[in-house]
């Protein structure tokens, strides 16, 4: 671990003014920086520790939504009577995640920054275009069966890790921040994100200093929830493909649906096609069929991966299937 | 002293008379309130005045040679006090007695990735990390052997742990058969995945070197360390009275070790080295891969004529050490023609070495399955076929065998599990989403008896002092040999102190290879056995006819209080226990069976165990907590290695790919279901003088057997190549 200097910020405004000066990173749970800085992945010359800035609340909105905090712990969040009444994929997204000990630790925002788990990200021997940006992918032709399908470029097929951003994907959060300048930003989760193409080293549009502040979730959507996750073990694993949806039946047609997808893609993956291929329809296994065609129309295997393609293709219709069984 | 060669029971041992009713008991640890307190400090945790940190250098390459190493920016980075390279000592990888060090000495040839060259030494274990980043290495590579072809051996059958078996015309059996099953299994790397990473502080005090190590020996790690650094063994002193898991990994010794005895010396300061996770991985060896054939011929009413078991494994150059993947074939089941053996295949890996149930582990995932799969094909019961398949003797040269309770095993286990109720059509009973599906496997694990030494003192004031150079790797050793003791002397359990995990007590051989718990509970024992004996003299009676109970010795109808027969005066007994002819004239080995119940969901292919029930045969039960926690830990082992475990090796580089708790899958509470364990007691009177046989690595032989058969029974899908992750099944699935 490379020697750095250590502040802890009272306020945001604190935060951000520290955050603008080069090579600091902002540090709340600390769950993924301090491995990746042992590591000299992530190699800080500057840490703000926004741990204690007093946006640890959970807050009713006016519009029917809710407002968290960025420092409100992934646990907290999980076990809010408020999320688990109207925003129940987002508390299983959360509870599928990591382990009770990181979940207590964990934040909000940060779960937003997770680095993806790909192998030779970690590994400070071998080239990474997102580690070092023009060294090299070792991942194409080596191990990917952890890979990602979707939205991958020539420079990384790495996959985003979270399991709650896949939610709040789902349910068209927006994402509050604040500048250095001492603006606030209102970012949709839609543009947060950013393919790798030949930059896989900048994951988000955030900017230098920018600092998540809150999160908003529009009112609960009409429909039923789920979140699914496939993984290697039980517990402690990351997605192999997950699903959250939101479906909502009307009259024999679907009149609603939201699907976003982990541990396929760079990002937590949304397919609007998909959406399109249910609407309307009969909550039948023809739509489901033709949802996954949609989405799956442009995924493409590595190798080690390929499993993924029917593997999304199976959860989804099942996911699909369980959450239209008592309307169909 | 009570010198004895074991095992020989002539007359009745002081434990069969003992009437403390402490012995088997399921008695908490004792060290239990420390490790949970924190008081329990582990090597890395002791305190030295003016400690030095260091870290070890690793080459980046995984084949070649190192051409210069620029050390200029590290020694002059903050915190840097010494840049140790082109020390010869300074060893590639771990250290033991067996090998030779040419095997890790290997200066500046590279024979693996990740291989130790030098070590940074700095004032905190941060700034040595970091100036270990600034150390420039130019390489000469080479193209090294990375991804080798286990189809393609070089070495035949090369003496290891478990010499090769050919008994009878194996192909003339096999091939003029009724029925004859032939398959290939591969088996991949594991690493043994102790929590506490090896780690060690080092200080010298003149010429006396002291090292606090994470280690599974102590007095038995001194003859390596000595080698490594060419010095007397006399001269060392190995402290480890807490270790957080060893399952093979630290029967070497850890290259850490040297490394910070070697900068110790150097600087003049007391020096510690933690391994990082990634580290051991490469410095520290792990289970080799394995390609294993199996070839079963029995007649038309299933007797087994034939039984081949052939692998081939993969190992660095020099190393000695063979996966003995045939070990527990060797005598599990019958039949006369017998072809058993591995052959070897060299590659430019990190060492293979004994992890969890060198073996066996392996072993059992391969002819555990060929044996349900045999069965099914016979139109047997798997638990029938195995029946009449069980020998009386060892097939191999008709030696007895000691103890052998696998029958009972088997019908007990079917009792408890429900065995009956199982329906043996494959893919024929589903709960929604879920396949379920049942399986059974067999367990064996060889006994194996070390010449171990145990000194014990009988204070004046009726407590008792155990000393032996042991260690308790989380197993229960402190408990067990106070057991012993307390139940032999006839003292109530808080009267005995265990000191253990230090090389300058009485020598045993550690705690590896299931031997550990009996060798020195015989030690103690005949020990024990010699105290009595003294103070039956002062009571004027034989041994046998005094009987000694909550601090008394009861004989010839007086009761008298130990603190009286002591006198004032401590009393002292060395035992040593050691194999002898009759270790040689029997075969000894644990046994048991183990069922799963699995869940497979239809839709993804993920597998959920839902239950499994093992009862075993260990001879006696030392502790029943003790014991029943090992083989729960070994049963979830299993679990791991049939479902999730797979340390990956780049074929492009050589290196380790998921050398870390992230990727390298081991099951964790949510995979394990609740599991039934029992044990069908049977003091082993052939064994040794406790009775007692290996129990640590038994759990985990054929518990993956148990769980793969049950996935066959839920879905009708046979995968030969371990682990059985959902990729490989979702093909095969029905149609959603």
């Amino acid at each position: 671990m490379k020697t750095f200097d250590y502040s802890r910020a009272d306020t945001p405004q604190d935060a951000v003014k520290g955050g603008a000066v080069g090579n600091t990173r902002f540090i709340a749970g600390g769950t993924n920086l301090l491995d990746l800085m042992k590591l000299q992945i992530e190699t800080p010359e500057r840490i703000v520790d926004i741990s204690r800035l007093a946006l640890n609340e959970v807050e009713a909105m006016d519009d029917g939504g809710l407002r968290i905090g960025a420092m409100v712990p992934n646990a907290d969040l999980a076990a809010h009577p408020q999320v688990i009444k109207a925003y129940p994929v987002l508390s299983r997204a959360l509870l599928a995640g990591a382990s009770g000990q990181l979940r207590n630790k964990a934040s909000t925002g940060g779960n937003f920054l997770q680095r993806t788990r790909c192998y030779y990200f970690y590994d400070t021997a071998v080239p990474c275009n997102k580690r070092e940006p023009g060294s090299g992918c070792p991942a194409k032709e080596g191990f990917n069966r952890i890979h990602a399908i979707l939205g991958t470029s020539d420079a990384c097929i790495a996959t985003h890790p979270s399991d709650m951003a896949v939610a709040m994907r789902a349910l068209d959060t927006t994402l509050v921040t604040l500048k250095p300048d001492g603006d606030r930003r209102r970012i949709s989760i839609h543009e947060f994100y950013r393919l790798p193409g030949d930059t896989p080293h900048i994951e988000t549009v955030l900017e230098e200093g920018e600092l998540i502040t809150h999160v908003e979730l529009p009112p609960a959507p009409a429909g039923k929830q789920a979140y699914r996750k496939v993984r290697d073990r039980a517990s402690y694993a990351f997605a192999l493909v997950s699903v959250a949806a939101i479906v909502a039946v009307d009259d024999g047609k679907i009149a609603n649906a939201s699907l976003a997808f982990g541990g396929l893609g760079p990002m937590p993956w949304r397919s609007e096609a998909a959406e399109a291929a249910l609407i309307g329809k009969a909550p039948e296994r023809e739509a489901f069929e033709a949802a996954a065609d949609a989405l799956l129309a442009d995924a493409k295997g590595f190798g080690s991966n390929d499993f993924k393609i029917p593997l999304t293709r199976r959860t989804l219709i099942a996911v699909l299937r369980d959450l239209t069984e008592d309307a169909a | 002293m009570a010198d004895q060669e074991l095992p020989t029971r002539e007359r009745i041992s002081v434990l069969d008379r003992a009437v403390q009713r402490v012995l088997g008991q399921p008695i908490d640890r004792t060290d239990g309130p420390a490790k949970v307190t924190g008081d329990a400090r582990y090597a890395f945790e002791m305190a030295a005045k003016d400690a030095l940190y260091g870290h070890i250098l690793t080459v980046q390459i995984g084949a070649g040679t190192i051409r210069s190493i620029d050390a200029t920016a590290a020694r002059t980075a903050p915190g840097v006090v010494a840049v140790l390279i082109d020390d010869d000592r300074l060893p590639a990888d771990a250290v033991n007695s067996f090998d030779k060090p040419k095997s890790w000495r290997l200066g500046r040839e590279i024979e693996f990735f990740g291989q130790g060259f030098g070590v940074v030494v700095a004032t905190s274990a941060e700034a040595a990390r970091a100036a270990a980043a600034l150390v420039k290495v130019d390489y000469a590579p080479r193209t090294g052997r990375f991804d080798p072809d286990l189809s393609k051996p070089e070495e035949h059958e090369p003496e290891g742990l478990r010499p090769a078996v050919h008994t009878g015309d194996f192909d003339a059996a096999f091939d003029g058969a009724a029925y004859r099953y032939d398959a290939v299994f591969t088996t991949p790397i594991h690493f043994p995945a102790a929590m506490e990473p090896q780690a060690t502080l080092a200080r010298w005090e003149d010429d006396r070197l002291i090292l606090h190590s994470s280690l599974q020996s102590t007095g038995g790690a001194t003859k390596a360390i000595a080698r490594a650094l060419d010095i007397k063994a006399d001269r060392i002193r190995v402290i480890a009275p807490f270790v957080g898991g060893g399952f093979g990994g630290k029967t070497s010794v850890g290259a850490e070790a040297i490394y910070a005895a070697i900068a110790a010396k150097e600087t003049g300061h007391p020096v510690k080295i933690v391994q990082t996770r990634r580290q051991t991985a490469h410095l520290a060896h792990h289970r080799a891969p394995t390609r294993q054939r199996v070839r079963i011929a029995t007649d038309a009413e299933g007797h087994i004529r034939a039984f081949g078991h052939n692998s081939v494994i993969a190992q660095r150059h020099d190393r000695w050490f063979i996966e003995p993947v045939h070990i527990g074939t060797t005598h599990l089941y019958a039949g006369a023609a017998r072809s058993m053996g591995v052959d070897v295949v060299r590659a430019n890996h990190p060492t293979s070495g004994a992890v969890r149930s060198p073996g066996e582990a392996c072993g059992t995932l391969a002819i555990e399955v060929a044996m349900d799969e045999a069965a099914e094909a016979l139109g047997l019961d798997p638990i029938e076929f195995r029946r009449r398949n069980e020998p009386g003797a060892s097939p191999v040269d008709g030696k007895p065998f000691g103890t052998r309770k696998l029958v009972e095993c088997y019908d007990e286990g079917a009792r408890r599990f429900g065995w009956d109720r199982r329906n043996p059509v494959p893919a024929s009973v589903r709960e929604g989403d879920w396949l379920i599906g049942t399986g059974m496997a067999a367990a064996i694990r060889s006994n194996i008896t070390v010449e171990a030494r145990a000194n014990i003192t009988l204070h004046p004031d009726g407590s008792a002092l155990v000393e032996t150079d042991m260690t308790d790797i989380g197993t229960g050793t402190y408990t067990i040999l106070m057991q012993v003791v307390a139940e032999a002397l006839g003292l109530s359990p808080d009267k005995v102190r265990v000191a253990i995990g230090d090389s300058t007590l009485p020598r045993s051989a550690g705690s590896g290879g299931s031997f550990g718990a009996s060798s020195s509970s015989s030690a103690a024992a005949l020990a024990c056995q010699d105290i009595a004996r003294t103070l039956a003299a002062r009571m004027g009676v034989d041994a046998g006819d005094m009987t000694l109970q909550e601090g008394h010795a009861i004989a010839a109808n007086r009761r008298v209080p130990l603190t009286e027969l002591l006198a004032g005066e401590a009393v002292r007994a060395d035992g040593h226990a050691k194999p002898g002819d009759h270790t040689n004239a029997h075969v000894s080995a644990s046994y048991g069976a183990h069922f799963a119940e699995v869940a497979v969901s239809a839709t993804t292919g993920e597998v959920r165990v839902r239950r499994m029930t093992g009862v075993f045969d260990i001879g006696r039960v030392l502790n029943e907590k003790t014991a029943r926690s090992q083989i729960l830990g070994g049963m979830i082992w299993g679990i791991g290695s049939v479902l999730h475990e797979d340390g990956m090796i780049d074929a492009r580089t050589g290196q380790f790919t998921n050398p870390d708790f992230g990727e390298y899958h081991i099951a964790t509470h949510a995979d394990s279901p609740p599991i039934d364990i029992h044990f069908i007691e049977a003091v082993d009177d052939l064994a040794n003088e406790a009775g007692a046989k290996g129990v640590g690595e038994l759990g985990n032989s054929g518990a993956g057997a148990a769980v793969a058969n049950a996935i066959y029974n839920a879905t009708g899908i046979r995968i030969h190549d371990y682990p059985i992750t959902l990729d490989k099944l979702i093909d095969a699935l029905p149609e959603d």
